[in-house]
């Protein structure tokens, strides 16, 4: 009897009782659908703006669109030839690649060192490591900034971002990756070594294969970093030749700020290849962000 | 351990040793002295004045701690006030939503949709609600849905105006950071054993007490995660606000990360800079001190 009432509790079979049911949960939809719009109309906005010709936005508000549709893909022309959003698209995937691989690759091989290769002090380094994740990046502003004035105006080439976005990626990149490898089966480390392989090659060909989720996680989650990034670009980069799409869309704002037809059409640039990233490899991208603050 | 898997352990750490080293470890113990003090356009150790930077960070800098009049204003102000909103908000909203969400056969659309602002730029937000808050009722959607509820409303400048700028631009970086604590936290309510739910109802407990007494204290660690998480985006919280107000009206929208920008690069005074990142620095510390803590002791029971 008492599970034949708890199965019915769930699952009503008449049809007042799925009534009732549904009256009840009415507030729980209505707030979900809610939320929902919350979340989705100003993004929608944006898109239906960057798709209007620009004598329409001031005068006509863009929920309007819906009903006199008069869609254009002019704006699209505009920013990425004469406001420069093509180039600086360019230089953003020119920043992001290295700054990406460069973390990568150097934190796996700490990483490793700190899960399989014993050497001394090794946990108090790692603990080391651990403690620079959260240090500000404000902390290094100034001297790099003097560094790389000092040495060959590093400033005006992609090298200073380059090497400021590998090292604070990196902490991150060597807490997350180590504590993936070290989850490894021992036994297949151990017998790789029986069998004569270096370390280098046990890295490589054993504990690199099998780590392709984290690896990508990680690899996601730094790409949309740098991708997404203002402050760096605007700290490290003096170049105007060499702007990221962020900091394109900053000085837009400043010279075209009441052309809404423009902006929303470079926000929608900026916006495209994080979106493509996120839809097809959600997976990975979540996991890489929960792993970034709740694994530990 | 054998001679071989010493140096080549601390070969495969250099390089990354080597970066931190230039870029983070020499750095910070550089600002540390230069906060000490008056820097110059070289960013040089120009004239020691030992904590005056501090002092006058503190006492003297209405910009940045205005304790003149109540309630309190300045930069640092700001920021606390984002500490508690912001905070307080994501994590309301991404806990509700995730309460709510799993309850729904849409629940995959509706992470979705809160979650997307996540992976996208800090700037595009910035934009994205500057549409949402523009005066002009032909472009804000916020103030034409006011409009249209109540016709002889006048539409309001959100971002225009001291009394508000603060809220809507914590609401916007709400609205970007609420899906990583919904998906967090989703992600744990249904790690909780469907028995212990089901026990409490059949004990008598509604909806409600199963959220406050049952669900909340079981939840208490990805919730402490979670605010970690938002505490450290929010003390270095900077993009959205440059692209937003550009630390305006006035200084109205500054905050500790914004001040760090302006008093190096804008203002021409990297020692007072230095002495703001600094003060960052230290706000960080027990985040840090947690960090290894957390990683200590899972060592000894894991």
């Amino acid at each position: 009897m008492t599970t034949y009432e708890a199965t019915q509790a769930v699952q009503p079979t008449t049809f007042t009782g799925r009534l009732v049911r549904f009256i009840g949960r009415v507030p729980v939809h209505l707030t979900l659908i809610i939320v929902t719009l919350i979340w989705l109309i100003p993004t929608l906005g944006l898109a239906v703006a960057s798709f209007r010709p620009r004598s329409e936005i001031g005068s006509v508000g863009w929920w309007h669109a819906f009903f006199h549709p008069n869609w254009t893909l002019h704006n699209y022309g505009s920013v990425l030839h004469s406001a420069g959003m093509g180039h600086a698209f360019l230089n953003s995937l020119y920043i992001t690649l290295p700054a990406t691989i460069l973390p990568l690759t150097l934190g796996a091989l700490a990483a490793f060192a700190f899960a399989w290769i014993p050497f001394p002090f090794r946990d108090t380094i790692f603990l080391f490591v651990v403690a620079l994740m959260v240090v500000p990046i404000q902390t290094s502003f100034i001297p790099l900034v003097k560094l790389f004035r000092d040495f060959g105006h590093l400033n005006n080439q992609f090298y200073g971002i380059w090497l400021a976005h590998t090292a604070f990626g990196l902490p991150l990149a060597i807490f997350l990756l180590r504590n993936f490898f070290i989850a490894l089966p021992k036994d297949l480390i151990e017998a790789a070594r029986m069998d004569g392989a270096s370390n280098l090659a046990i890295f490589r060909r054993v504990v690199v294969p099998l780590s392709v989720p984290a690896l990508a996680a990680y690899a996601i989650f730094q790409f949309l970093w740098v991708w997404n990034d203002l402050l760096m670009a605007l700290v490290f980069l003096s170049d105007p030749a060499k702007r990221p799409m962020t900091v394109q869309i900053v000085t837009l704002l400043s010279t075209y700020g009441q052309e809404y037809n423009l902006l929303s059409a470079s926000a929608f640039l900026l916006m495209i290849v994080p979106l493509i990233v996120f839809f097809s490899l959600q997976r990975y991208f979540v996991q890489g962000l929960l792993a970034g603050s709740v694994k530990s | 351990m054998r001679v071989s898997d010493r140096i080549q352990g601390m070969l495969f750490i250099a390089p990354a040793l080597i970066v931190l080293g230039i870029c983070l470890i020499y750095p910070a113990y550089y600002t540390i002295r230069l906060s000490l003090y008056d820097g110059n356009f070289f960013f040089d150790f120009f004239h020691y004045i030992g904590i005056g930077n501090f002092k006058e960070l503190l006492t003297q800098d209405p910009d940045f701690l205005d304790r003149s009049s109540f309630p309190w204003s300045g930069a640092l102000v700001n920021n606390f006030r984002w500490v508690v909103v912001y905070i307080s908000l994501s994590l309301g909203f991404g806990l509700g939503l995730a309460v709510l969400a799993v309850k729904v056969r849409y629940e995959r659309a509706v992470k979705t949709i809160v979650f997307v602002p996540m992976a996208i730029s800090a700037t595009a937000v910035g934009l994205i609600w500057l549409f949402v808050y523009s005066p002009d009722p032909n472009i804000g959607v916020l103030n034409a849905i006011i409009h249209g509820v109540d016709p002889g409303y006048n539409p309001i400048a959100w971002v225009g105006r001291p009394s508000t700028v603060n809220y809507a631009l914590i609401f916007a970086y709400v609205w970007a950071s609420t899906g990583f604590a919904m998906v967090v936290l989703s992600a744990a309510i249904k790690g909780i054993p469907e028995e212990i739910l089901e026990a409490a109802r059949v004990d008598g407990a509604g909806e409600w007490t199963l959220f406050w007494r049952v669900m909340v204290p079981m939840l208490s660690l990805p919730i402490a995660v979670v605010t970690v998480w938002l505490f450290i985006n929010v003390i270095k919280v900077f993009d959205i606000i440059y692209v937003m107000t550009g630390g305006g009206p006035g200084t109205a929208s500054r905050v500790i990360a914004y001040s760090m920008y302006y008093e190096t690069f804008q203002n021409g005074r990297p020692g007072y800079g230095a002495a703001i990142a600094v003060l960052m620095l230290a706000l960080m510390v027990p985040v840090m001190l947690l960090n290894v803590r957390r990683f200590r002791s899972e060592r000894i029971t894991g």
